[in-house]
């Protein structure tokens, strides 16, 4: 059960690292990124279960405000261009 | 099973790598690398070094994408191909690899419970450690008690590191407007 689970996990893995190295614009690669985060997290939980150590999960929480920062910062970098923009629109 | 998740895995790093250094847009560059250190904290989980992963992937996805970003906010996003040859750092770094595949064949078989490392200092301190320390985790106690010199030596340097960084930045502020004009400047859309 949880190993079929991990099997698909890698195999959702394996697409997704293509789409983000071919990926034709960056929101591609944006959006791959941040799938992996989700299965990077998805393999965390599987895997856990898998060894018999559900503690993991704790950990998972983590890995998850770790990737709303990173997809957030480049985000708003690419928005802005800059990180310490105070993220008011500018009225021409 | 494992072996099959570390393989994946493994050659997914490869993969990222070579892809790393084709690109050429070092906006994707930088989250390529968030992906590396996913994919890496994620091989460490595997290992069943939880805290190590732990901190990959704090530093590599979370704080080295920001830090990276802030970089690119300073220079353009776009790489130009270097005009010298890549041959000798190809040379370099193949050695070096090879040294290091090479330094592997002495060392003891991975992962069994009888290895010299686990046989030296560690059943003591699982026996002992908490009448001695009254610490309840044999981690905190190893860290902190047994290797207090070594973790204060560690601390140390992590502390002049980071007055030293706070040393160019102030460096930098003190003429910064100028620095911001240029960037506006130089930057493309």
């Amino acid at each position: 059960m949880f190993a079929a689970a991990v099997l698909s996990i890698l195999v959702a893995l394996v697409l997704v690292v293509f789409r983000a190295l071919k990926g034709p614009t960056l929101f591609d690669r944006v959006l791959a990124g941040n799938s992996i985060g989700t299965l990077a997290i998805l393999l965390l939980a599987a895997v856990g279960f898998l060894t018999g150590r559900p503690e993991w999960l704790d950990i998972g929480i983590t890995y998850g405000l770790l990737n709303l920062i990173s997809t957030l910062a480049i985000l708003k970098f690419f928005r802005h261009g800059d990180l310490a923009h105070d993220g008011e629109e500018k009225t021409p | 099973m494992e072996a099959l998740i570390n393989i994946v895995l493994l050659t997914l790093l490869a993969v990222i790598t070579v892809g790393i250094m084709f690109q050429r847009n070092l906006f994707a560059v930088v989250v390529l690398a968030g992906i590396y250190s996913f994919l890496m904290a994620s091989v460490l989980i595997v290992l069943d070094a939880v805290d190590v992963a732990m901190t990959e992937a704090s530093v590599g996805a979370g704080v080295s994408t920001v830090v990276l970003l802030g970089t690119l906010h300073l220079v353009r996003t776009i790489e130009y191909p270097s005009k010298r040859s890549a041959l000798i750092p190809m040379l370099v770094a193949v050695a070096t690899g090879a040294a290091l595949v090479w330094g592997t064949i002495g060392l003891s078989p991975f992962g069994t419970a009888d290895n010299a490392i686990h046989k030296h200092v560690a059943p003591k301190y699982l026996a002992d450690s908490v009448k001695e320390t009254l610490v309840p985790n044999v981690v905190t106690s190893t860290l902190a008690d047994y290797r207090g010199y070594d973790t204060l030596g560690e601390t140390t340097v992590i502390f002049t590191a980071g007055i030293g960084v706070l040393l160019l930045l102030k460096g930098r502020r003190r003429r910064g407007h100028i620095a911001d004009e240029d960037s506006k400047v130089g930057r493309t859309a």
